[in-house]
This record gives structure tokens, C-alpha cells and sequence, in this order.
């Protein structure tokens, strides 16, 4: 199979390597960099566990190839951790009990910072729309929802 | 939550579960997360028939691919694997089938695994697996629950029957009630096989030192402890020279709980190989593989009196359960339950129960959330409804009627359970208080009148929960109902905790932490605790049938005040004073007036690095006490309430309002006790409406992805709201603690299965199977 030379951005620092043309960015951001919050539940782009921001936009990292990945700028929890803007949902996941196993929460996450991003009062309904794609087997979504609007609301009194 | 003198804070209190800030962080560590040095993937051949003999296994192109290690067979695994057999000593008429880690001359379902080519990355590994040419003769295979009973095709001829167990229970003279009945309804109930996707599929690396024969297992898993067990035994390994690390896991529901053919055979190549081997699931595979649950067929009976009591039920279950009877626990489980938790609410006299349990071409089938009970209670309550119905009754009034009260316990049911407590007049008054019954009935009814297809549900449920050693331990299985605690005071006056209860998420480790807390006399964050590791900790149960709260915490209750009694001891002959008056209130030892006299990190101290101040004390800084409750079970129970509405066109069912009211004894943490309801509420509310593991009548599985197998999501679910009733406290000298985790489920198809039907009585139609789809219920409705 063929190598490809990638040159990218990842969590802020310059990535340049080369991949398998049939390398998947999910595999690639694990087992390369050693990125393992990117969580790989079903190789479907149906879970989103492994959700991820891609160029700015969230992306289904197991639906990507990792040489598509050249020139991109690509954040993953590591890195949305570090920088500190998920805190105030990382708080308020963690208080309301809105995750138990955690598997599903890396892509929750991303998820609903862009929801807040686009929205930042959004209705009961529309948090529960956004999150149509990310599937949580252990909550039942509840106090996924009750944890965004917490959010949504500290994040509104910041400003 | 309980009515004996309240016990210490944090007991009670909503803490969050604290290894959820490492999980929402990105620092899981999760078995796929690990990597050991040396370490070769594995990847199976699984049999695509459903039912085949093995003629002949080419390996030559798969071996000769690069980075290719082995490529193993059912033959090769032998050599260190013993096959086993799925047997119960309490069912000796169990017809337990021979099974292999890989199929070794017939494949029984599509998804068995045939081979395992062991590689130095899975890619490879995965290029080869497709290189691995199988010759099979494809063999005729039986696949639904009736045919697989009454059929001449025999999956195991060596039994000359396709049944696994029957098992029959009668009590009281039902045919005198049922001929004496006012009114008699009946039904044939139809339930989905469907299992339980955890979002993290299963997957282990086992890691076997040849020069000491000894076993490590990074495992994916609900019971670390069985685990070892069954590898020692299995692999012929001293146990105590096995040790298996359950880390992060994600998800569980009764299907990280078994032996997995494909998982030894992954210790075995490791033993083979002398190299650590890691294997992690795909979703195809998990959907072929993993356990699955709950395909039954059961046709029931209910007799009312002409005033709308109970006289009797009868219940014939028929339950599939795939091609062998899984191992270690058997599947004499899940039928069991249908047998002894039919009425379970109720008050009656007479009951006719069957279970049968037969074998069939599809996937293995076990103990998924609740385990035979969403069954029963579907049943039961279906049956009243219809009952209800046909006598003119309202269906909320016969369950008032009927439902066993505090004056009746002990209850002992014709199922031949007793049960020392349930709670339905509170559970039943705090449902009252918080929903206007009346008025949403009256609201559903003038929806109807308006042609609208809106209805309201309603079940009683009763949960087993906290199991002691009836049923394993008595029947020969190696399944631990106890559980131990370890408990270290550190110099700093900090307490760590080995425990061996286990984690999936939810949150039973910050329980035990809330309890130590309490019980010992320390800050919260003063006890750290390790889990999930049976190097460290006692033998113990870990996650199954609603237990580690009820029995790990109470365990974790008498090793703190153990501990707390001997830092006491040391203090007392530090401070020269009874140890009786003295006590320690958040780390710090104080006098019967409440002063301050020696903190706990002095005491830790002393007792690490200045023994000689306690001469002839020896102090011992460590407190360990294990517990196993010496009853059945202990009883949780509630009420759920649903309410759907029909779009009578997609035939599409919404969820508009659903209630839980549970009771539980004591509530350690109602945070994390809630949202376990919640999430177990939302699996039964997915297996109601959504999730079907659908075959074809040769056995193949039609629907092996999340795109086609539906899971609940958030934007088709509502709020569900949750109550708790309030009881008298279950007694005895332990907390009081009945397990939750799967009261949610035990309860919730039924109640949304009652509430479509609510609706769609005014067309006069029904349904009697779950999950109702949209083709089902257009189907009912006679639009399609």
C-alpha cells in the first residue's frame, strides 16, 4: 500500500509523518500519537465517540482518513482540555452525574461546545436534537441535557 | 431511603462520581488504551453460516503475509484450553453442550470464531483473517424459538432434543380458578432478541510469563475475580498466579459478565506464543458475538374475580438462547426468573409456570440488565391490563386491588419466593401525590375521543437484587455473592481502600467511598480507593444482579468502623484517656465534648514511624471485612408510568411524560442512584420501541450495525421523572442497601408497552410484541 506525507496541526503542535493511504484518522490519532481520548465505539460514523474538531468543525475522526489530514488543523480532548474552553462543560457533565462510563463523552463534548458555539441559549429540544448523533448507553441523555443548559447558562453570565 | 437513625454524612449526600472528572477530561484508560511492550493483536475467522461442519482450514497465504505470528485453530488453542461445559448442579437436567474457545468440527452460529491469526499490528492481522480459507458444508439451521422446540433438526444430537432445560413450577388449584373465573384473558407475547451494546466493545490483552506460568489479563469485564477463576481453571493455571485488571470500562450490562470463547482463546494464544496478545472487538463483531438476551415467547394466562381480584396466572415461557448454555453461570437463569417473578406485585393463589429453554443457530444468548425480569413483569402486567379491559375494570384500580401490602409480609407467592418487604402503598401513595392519575387518564381518553392515538401505561415492578449463594454457590457454580474491603491508614492520616467491587460507570466506588467516609470519620476526599484488580483485593462478586452498592458498601461499612475502632485504640493510649469517649469527626479525634485532641495524621504517624510510643500495642493500621448477605436476594420495587402518543399515519410512538417512582432502602448517593434508573429506564424503553437483533430464517443476522440496530437517542426520549418512596428500613444489622442497577430496566418496556396499547384500544386493536415498530403498529392498525 502507499505512504503518504502528511503535514498537520494537532492540539496546537506541528505533526509531520507519513501515513498508509488506508490508515483512518481515528487509528491514526490513537495508535500514532498515543491521543486515546478519541474513543472508537462502532467504525460507522454512527456513535460519534470519536468525535473530534476538524478545521474548526466537529468531524467523525473514524470516517477520516488520516492523509486527509494534510494541512488540517485538528483538535482532539487532549487538546480542547488544555486549553481550558470545554471546562465549564467538563464541569458541569461531571457535577450532574451526565456521564457514567465515559466512553461516549469525548464526542458529547465536542458536540455540545459547537451547539453553544451556534447557540448559546439553546432550548431543552434542541439540546436533545443536537446530540441526535451521539449515542450514550449509559444516562439516557438526561442529565447530558440538564449539564448543556448548566453550561449554557454559566456561560452566558460570563459575558 | 430509610427510616432508622440517620447515618453519618457523606451517607446520603449528591457527590459526583469522582473518576467521571478523569473520564470527561480525555484520561480514561480504557483495555484498548494499553499498550505492552511486545504486544501482537489478534484478529478472528468467525464461521458465516449459522450452522456448518468444518471441512478444512487453509492457513498457507494468511501464515506467509509479513508480520503474521500464528494462526491458531481449535486444535492449536486445545493444547492449553479445556473446553467447558455450561452446566448448573441446581438444574441437573440441564443439557449443557461441550464448548470450545474456537468451533473445532461444527460452527453453531454466524459469528463463531473458527481461528485466530495473531500479527504484529491488526491491520495485518485483519489482511490475514481474510486470507484464512474456510471449507465449509453448510448444515440445515434452526432458528426460531419454535421451530428450534418442535423441529426435527437437532443442533446438538448427542441430547435428541434441541431443549436446554424445562423447568415447571405449580402452586394452588389453578384450573379451579381459572374455570371459577369472572373473567379470563389471555395473550401470546412475543419479545425481540436484542443485547445490550456497550459503547465500548469488549477486548482484553492477556499477557502470560512462561517462566513463572503466569497469567496477566487487562479485561473489559464486569467480574475480574470469576475471570480469574475461569482462566485458572480453564488454562490450568494456579489461580493465585492468574491475575486479571479490569481498567476503565465502558459499559457493561450483563454482557462483560461471561466467558467469551473468543477471550481465552486469546489468553491461550498468549500462552502459545509466550507474548502478550490483545483483541478488541469490532461492532459487527459485537453484534455477533457479544451475548445477547430475551427472545422469548410466552403465552399467559390471568383469572379475575368478578370484584377484580387476582385468582391465578399461567405463564408457558418459551426463551431461545442461541447454541450452548453460557458458562460459568448457565442459562438456567433468565427462564428462572420468568417462572418466579410472574405477579411478583401481586397477591394470588394459584400459578402454572413453564420455562423452556431451547437451543437455535443464532448468537449466544445470557444475562443481559434484569435478566429474565422485564419479561415477567411485561407479562403480568399486559395480562391485567387486558384483563381490566375485558372485565370493565379500570386497569390502575386492579392494580391498587391486587398489590401484596405491608400487612401481607412476609409474602410468600405462589412462585414460592418469599418476600421479606416490598413497598407498593408508598410507592403507590407517592406516585398519587405527584401525578393526577384521574386527570391524565381523563386526558388520554379525550385525546382518543378526538381521534388522536394517545394512552397511558402503567407497571409495578419488583427487582432481585443483592443475591446471596442460593443459586451459584449452591449449584456448583464458582461465582462469588460476596464481596471484601481493605482498608490502610496512611501516615498522613488518609485511608486508602482496595475493594473488589467493579466499576462500568456506575458510580458504586464513590458510593463505597461516601460509606467509608462515614464510617471511619474522615473527609471525603481523605479516601482514595483502587478497584477492579484481583491482585489486590478479596475474591469478590463484582458487577452483577444489582449488588456491589448492597453488599460491596456494607462490606466497606464494617471495615471502616473497624479501622475506626483501632485508631481509636491507639489515640486512647496516646492521649491516656477511654477509648469509649472518644470519637473522630472529619480526620480528627476528639473528646466527649467535641474538642480536638490528635489528628488522624498524628495517629498515622505514630503508628508508621514511631511504633514505640504504643508499646505492646503492635498496631495494625489496616482493617479488612468481607460480607455476603445470607438471603436470596433483597427486594427493590416501584411503579413506572408512560405515556405515548401514536401518529396514527408513520405509526411512529412518542414518548410525552414518563414516571418512576422506586423504593430502595437506603440511598447512599441519590445523584448516582438516580441516573442509574434512568439510564436502566431508557434501555427497557429502548427495547420496547427501538432495538431488535433481526434474522432471517437460516440464522444470519440482518442487522449488525448502529446503523441498523437502533439505540435510544436523546432527541426521540423525554424527561424521566423520578420519585423515591420512602419505607420502613429493610431491617437486619447490615445499611439497608437494595441494589438499582437494574430496576430501570426491569420495569420500562412494560409500562411503555401498556401505554401503547392504552392508545391504541379505542381502534380496538393491539399489540403483544416488543419492540413495536412503526411497521408493527401500522400493522395493527390495518394500514399496512
Amino acid at each position: 500500500m502507499s505512504m503518504i506525507t502528511i503535514a498537520c496541526t494537532i492540539n496546537g503542535e506541528r505533526v509531520e509523518t507519513t501515513v498508509s493511504s488506508r490508515e483512518n484518522l481515528a487509528d491514526f490519532l490513537r495508535d500514532r500519537l498515543a491521543l486515546t481520548a478519541t474513543h472508537v465505539g462502532c467504525e460507522h460514523g454512527v456513535c460519534g465517540a470519536c468525535t473530534i474538531l476538524f478545521d474548526g468543525r466537529t468531524a467523525r475522526a473514524c470516517l477520516l482518513l488520516a492523509a486527509q489530514a494534510d494541512g488540517a488543523v485538528i483538535e482532539t480532548l487532549e487538546g480542547a482540555t488544555r486549553t481550558g474552553r470545554l471546562a465549564a462543560l467538563q464541569k458541569a457533565l461531571y457535577e450532574r452525574g451526565a456521564l457514567q462510563c465515559g466512553f461516549c463523552t469525548p464526542g458529547m463534548l465536542f458536540t455540545a461546545a459547537e451547539l453553544l458555539e451556534e447557540h448559546p441559549a439553546p432550548s431543552r429540544e434542541e439540546i436533545r436534537e443536537a446530540l441526535s448523533g451521539n449515542a450514550c448507553r449509559c444516562t439516557g441523555y438526561q442529565a447530558i441535557v440538564d449539564a448543556i443548559e448548566t453550561a449554557a447558562k454559566d456561560g452566558r453570565a460570563e459575558r | 431511603m430509610t427510616s432508622s437513625p440517620a447515618l453519618p454524612a457523606p451517607i446520603g449526600e449528591r457527590v459526583p462520581h469522582r473518576r467521571t472528572r478523569r473520564l470527561a477530561h480525555g484520561r480514561g484508560r480504557y483495555v484498548g488504551d494499553i499498550k505492552i511492550p511486545g504486544m501482537l493483536h489478534g484478529t478472528f475467522v468467525r464461521c458465516p453460516h449459522a450452522h456448518a461442519r468444518i471441512d478444512a482450514i487453509d492457513m498457507k497465504a494468511a501464515k506467509s503475509l509479513p508480520g503474521v505470528v500464528a494462526v491458531l485453530t481449535s486444535a492449536d488453542i486445545a493444547k492449553v484450553c479445556k473446553p467447558w461445559r455450561g452446566v448448573h448442579g441446581l438444574f441437573p437436567s440441564l443439557n449443557a453442550p461441550l464448548q470450545h474457545a474456537l468451533a473445532i468440527d461444527t460452527a453453531r452460529w454466524s459469528g463463531e470464531p473458527v481461528a485466530l491469526v495473531v500479527a504484529t499490528s491488526r491491520s495485518i492481522a485483519e489482511d490475514a483473517a481474510g486470507l484464512v480459507d474456510v471449507e465449509y458444508t453448510p448444515l440445515p439451521a434452526v432458528a426460531d424459538p419454535e421451530s428450534a422446540r418442535d423441529g426435527t433438526t437437532k443442533i446438538h444430537p448427542e441430547f435428541g432434543t434441541n431443549v436446554c432445560l424445562a423447568a415447571s413450577h405449580e402452586s394452588g388449584d389453578v384450573d379451579a380458578a381459572f374455570t371459577g373465573a369472572a373473567t379470563v384473558a389471555a395473550e401470546t407475547f412475543r419479545f425481540g432478541r436484542h443485547t445490550g451494546v456497550p459503547l465500548e466493545p469488549r477486548g482484553l490483552i492477556a499477557e502470560f510469563d512462561p517462566t513463572e506460568r503466569r497469567l496477566t489479563v487487562h479485561h473489559s469485564h464486569q467480574c475480574p475475580h470469576q475471570m480469574q477463576n475461569d482462566f485458572a481453571v480453564l488454562l490450568d493455571l494456579p489461580e493465585h498466579r492468574v491475575r486479571v485488571i479490569a481498567p476503565d470500562v465502558g459499559g457493561g450490562f450483563g454482557i462483560k459478565q461471561q466467558l467469551y470463547g473468543d477471550e481465552i482463546a486469546v489468553c491461550a494464544a498468549s500462552m502459545l506464543l509466550g507474548r502478550p496478545v490483545a483483541w478488541f472487538a469490532d461492532r459487527l463483531e459485537s453484534f455477533t458475538a457479544d451475548i445477547h438476551a430475551r427472545e422469548h415467547v410466552v403465552q399467559g394466562r390471568v383469572a379475575l374475580s368478578a370484584h377484580g381480584d387476582i385468582l391465578a396466572f399461567e405463564v408457558d415461557d418459551l426463551h431461545a438462547i442461541g447454541p450452548y448454555s453460557q458458562f460459568p453461570r448457565s442459562s438456567a437463569g433468565e427462564g428462572r426468573a420468568v417462572l418466579t417473578q410472574t405477579g411478583a406485585p401481586y397477591r394470588f393463589d394459584a400459578l402454572r409456570a413453564r420455562a423452556t429453554a431451547v437451543f437455535q443457530n443464532k448468537g449466544m444468548s445470557g444475562h443481559y440488565r434484569g435478566v429474565g425480569q422485564p419479561i415477567a413483569c411485561a407479562v403480568t402486567e399486559l395480562l391485567l391490563d387486558k384483563a381490566a379491559r375485558k372485565a370493565g375494570l379500570d386497569p390502575i384500580d386492579v392494580r391498587r386491588r391486587n398489590m401484596v401490602r405491608s400487612a401481607d409480609l412476609p409474602w410468600r407467592a405462589p412462585t414460592g419466593v418469599v418476600y421479606p418487604r416490598l413497598a407498593f402503598e408508598e410507592c403507590f401513595a407517592t406516585l398519587e401525590a405527584h401525578v393526577d392519575l384521574v386527570g391524565l387518564r381523563r386526558d388520554c381518553a379525550d385525546a382518543r375521543k378526538n381521534g388522536r392515538l394517545r394512552g397511558l401505561g402503567l407497571a409495578c415492578f419488583v427487582e432481585q437484587t443483592s443475591r446471596g449463594s442460593g443459586f451459584y454457590g449452591a449449584g456448583g457454580v464458582a461465582v462469588s455473592s460476596r464481596d471484601g474491603c481493605t482498608l490502610r491508614l496512611e501516615p498522613n492520616g488518609a485511608v486508602r481502600c482496595l475493594s473488589s467491587i467493579t466499576e462500568q460507570g456506575q458510580g458504586t466506588e464513590t458510593g463505597v467511598l461516601q460509606v467509608i467516609a462515614a464510617a471511619v470519620g474522615v473527609p471525603l476526599d481523605s479516601v482514595d480507593i483502587l478497584t477492579g484488580d484481583t491482585a489486590t483485593s478479596f475474591h469478590g462478586g463484582g458487577t452483577w444482579g444489582s449488588r456491589c452498592m448492597a453488599i460491596g458498601g456494607e462490606a466497606a461499612w464494617r471495615a471502616g468502623r473497624a479501622l475506626r475502632a483501632e485508631i481509636l485504640t491507639i489515640a486512647a493510649h496516646l492521649l491516656q484517656a477511654d477509648s469509649t469517649a472518644l470519637d473522630i469527626r472529619y480526620g480528627v479525634v476528639v473528646d466527649a465534648g467535641g474538642a480536638a485532641r490528635m489528628t488522624l495524621a498524628e495517629v498515622g504517624a505514630v503508628g508508621h514511624f514511631r511504633p514505640h510510643d504504643l508499646p505492646g500495642l503492635n498496631p495494625q493500621l489496616v482493617a479488612s471485612a468481607s460480607y455476603g448477605p445470607d438471603t436470596p436476594f433483597r427486594a427493590g420495587c416501584g411503579i413506572q408510568l408512560a405515556v405515548v402518543e401514536i401518529d396514527p399515519d408513520s405509526g411512529m410512538v412518542r414518548l410525552d411524560r414518563f414516571v418512576v417512582v422506586h423504593e430502595c432502602g437506603l440511598v447512599v448517593n441519590p445523584l448516582l442512584v438516580d441516573e442509574q434508573i434512568r439510564g436502566g429506564v431508557v434501555q427497557g424503553i429502548g427495547a420496547a420501541l427501538l432495538e431488535e437483533l433481526l434474522y432471517d430464517s437460516d440464522g444470519q443476522l440482518l442487522n449488525g450495525s448502529m446503523a441498523d440496530y437502533l439505540l435510544p437517542m436523546a432527541p426521540e426520549l423525554c424527561d424521566i421523572e423520578l420519585l423515591h418512596a420512602h419505607a420502613a428500613a429493610q431491617g437486619g444489622d447490615d445499611l439497608g442497601i437494595a441494589g438499582v442497577g437494574e430496576a430501570g430496566t426491569t420495569g420500562a418496556s412494560a409500562a411503555v408497552l401498556c401505554a401503547v396499547n392504552d392508545a391504541l384500544f379505542a381502534r380496538g386493536v393491539s399489540i403483544a410484541q416488543i419492540p413495536c415498530t412503526p411497521e408493527r403498529v401500522l400493522t395493527a392498525l390495518g394500514v399496512i
